[in-house]
């Protein structure tokens, strides 16, 4: 009997993250369908990318405020550190390989990087009781922009130099290039990124996210966020799981940044990309869509992304539409009137499953009068 | 052999001595109980018995081995399990998923077969859900398995927290105020479900509570706590009897 029971609570899960997979996919053959047929201006185009990497951005973000249950506010700052390693790799060994096999090697490292960093800060902070976590994050992104935008490194036949100062103190040898050219950034990264990778790493990340979520660990990491105390008593190791999902949000940023190099021509570290405003408007999706709601993450990443492009037309309305679907969509996912009506709609759409739920719940309970 | 050996168990909070000189044996199989006036100090004594608290000074044995002063979480592991006088539940988590996370460290499957939803993950998933519905049964909670803990009423709440600690495979199981916030009724179901658990479980249980009827009911024997100090300590008829803690406690 209680298998069948565990087997509906599975299942119930398994059909909720299929809805967000299908839901990406649809979009995305919608998508397609309209490039095919040349409906979609360049403008729009354009965004296909960016929309894709927000995406990375706001559920990786989520696994950090939703489900682990600490504040960052340097989320942009993971983005730069992933995008930089990425592109940097990419010049680097240009030609040395198959353009496939080095835009996937230059994502695995702007994963790897990224989430390195993501240790280094979460090791002495998240051992702190305290939400010490947003205020250290909000200065690793501030310090990584600062220092990308001093860094220089440029390579000869004798190797790589590095500078702190100016592309001149690299002292290049004639056949030299400079790779890092300070707040020039890095120029001429290939143009790997497309809306089809962007799309195939949005499901690999929601993959990684949903199915650690419904795991074991997942389910140590929310038990950190509900309660430290009672987690600690029955054995959960806090350090270790706090430390996996900062790392695991961390890494996917990085990726995100290693696509987002990849669509352009030049990068650099700018306020605008890589900034604490960044961060935040990451945080104000995530917030927006659903703590702790990763299919909200995405769809308001997209809607916000999306709405002021499409308004730009009502030039004068444009900020004060924008405005009012932001609250309109505070009040939607956080008012207790909204959820009510949210839980009552999923009621009626789930009753089926309830109702047979408990029928063998009752089963359950007359088998358990015998053991007695 | 005893199954837990307290000795001069100290702690002092400021100026405040809330635990002093403190001394406990419990045998194996026992159903314990620590009692004493608001404040006296029981539940700090189980904060220093669990590592939430380190002691200033005293030992501490769980099965002759030294304990004193380990984390919370090799305190789990090496025995004893706990619940909270103010209840501590994941809320947002479902009732089946709370006893779950207590199982957490029996099943230990990786983070790559989770994410990767390798074999491992499915087998220890299903033994995982079997084990908890076992336990829910036991509470009878078993028909709640898919609600959030925050949406169980106030006496499932306390009964799931036990249930939750009992999932870590405990030797002793220590009980806060297991009645507190219940109806006669429900104290009632109460009592006959920690009889059930130490008979099925072979469990030991070391409880605080102040309501006498359960104290008197099913503890075999007691220690009173006033002030931080023991006041007095034994079999539960002759406590319960002694002018000395009718006085001091029981004497409105
Ligand atoms: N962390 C703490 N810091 C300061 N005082 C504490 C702390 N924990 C407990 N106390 C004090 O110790 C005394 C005993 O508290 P407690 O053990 O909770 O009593 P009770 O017997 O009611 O469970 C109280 O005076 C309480 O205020
Ligand atoms: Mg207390």
């Amino acid at each position: 009997m209680n298998k069948m029971n565990t087997k509906l609570k599975l299942s119930k899960t398994a059909k909720s993250n299929a809805i967000t997979y299908l839901m990406v996919i649809v979009v995305y053959l919608i998508v397609q369908i309209l490039l095919a047929g040349g409906h979609v201006s360049s403008l729009m185009e354009g965004l296909l990318v960016p929309l894709c990497i927000y995406v990375m951005l706001a559920v990786s973000l989520n696994l950090t405020v939703g489900i682990l249950g600490e504040l960052s506010l340097g989320h942009a700052g993971f983005m730069c550190v992933g995008a930089f390693s990425g592109a940097f790799f990419s010049k680097c060994v240009q030609g040395a390989m198959p353009d496939g096999i080095r835009f996937f090697l230059a994502l695995v490292l702007g994963a790897v990087v990224a989430g390195i960093f993501g240790i280094l800060i979460g090791i002495p902070v998240l051992r702190l009781k305290g939400d010490y976590l947003a205020i250290v994050t909000l200065a690793f992104g501030e310090i990584i922009k600062n220092l990308v935008n001093v860094l220089y490194i440029g390579r000869d036949s004798d190797g790589f130099h590095f500078s702190m100062k100016d592309s001149i103190s690299l002292h290049l040898k004639e056949d030299g290039e400079v790779l890092i050219n300070g707040a020039q950034g890095i120029t001429g990264t290939p143009h790997d990124a497309g809306f089809t990778v962007g799309i195939i790493l949005i499901l690999l990340s929601l993959f990684i996210i949903l199915n650690l979520v419904h795991s074991r660990d997942g389910r140590a990491i929310m038990s950190i966020r509900d309660n430290r105390i009672a987690a600690e008593s029955v054995g959960i190791n806090i350090t270790k799981y706090k430390l996996m999902a900062f790392s695991i949000s961390a890494s996917i940023a990085g990726v995100a940044g290693v696509l987002y190099a990849h669509n352009l021509s030049t990068l650099t570290a700018l306020p605008k990309n890589f900034g604490y405003n960044m961060s935040i408007m990451i945080l104000v999706f995530v917030v927006l869509g659903g703590i702790g709601n990763i299919r909200g993450s995405i769809l308001s990443a997209v809607i916000l992304t999306l709405l002021p492009e499409l308004l730009r037309g009502l030039s004068d309305y444009r900020m004060l539409i924008y405005a009012v679907v932001l609250i309109v969509m505070m009040l939607f996912n956080w008012s207790p009137k909204a959820i009510e009506w949210k839980e009552r709609i999923k009621e009626k759409y789930f009753s089926g499953f309830q109702k047979k739920a408990v029928a063998e719940a009752s089963a359950v309970k007359t088998e358990k009068k015998e053991v007695k | 052999m005893a199954l837990l050996e307290v000795k001069n168990l100290t702690i002092s909070f400021g100026g405040l001595r809330a635990v002093d000189d403190f001394q406990l044996t419990i045998k194996k199989g026992q159903l314990y109980g620590l009692i004493g006036p608001n404040g006296a100090g029981k539940t700090t004594v189980f904060n220093l018995l669990t590592g939430v608290y380190k002691p200033d000074e005293g030992i501490i044995r769980l099965e002759d081995k030294d304990i004193t002063g380990l984390k919370t979480i090799e305190i789990n592991k090496a025995g004893i399990a706990r619940t909270f006088q103010n209840i501590r539940l994941f809320k947002e988590l479902s009732v089946l998923d709370n006893v779950k996370v207590g199982l957490h460290n029996s099943y230990p499957y990786h983070t790559l077969e989770g994410i990767f939803r390798l074999p491992g993950y499915y087998r220890m998933e299903k033994e995982m859900n079997e084990k908890a519905m076992e336990l829910l049964k036991v509470f009878d909670l078993d028909q709640e398995a898919d609600y959030l803990a925050a949406n169980l009423p106030y006496g499932k709440q306390r009964k799931l927290e036990i249930a939750r600690a009992l999932a870590t495979d405990p030797k002793l199981l220590l009980l806060d105020e297991p009645a507190a916030g219940m109806n006669p009724n429900e104290t009632g179901e109460l009592m006959d479900t920690i009889r059930f658990v130490r008979k099925e479980f072979d469990m030991t249980v070391l409880l605080i509570e102040h309501d006498m009827k359960l104290v008197s009911g099913i503890c075999e024997e007691l220690t009173v706590l006033n002030f931080g100090r023991i006041l007095t300590q034994g079999k539960t008829a002759d406590v319960l009897n002694d002018p000395q803690v009718i006085t001091a406690y029981l004497g409105e």
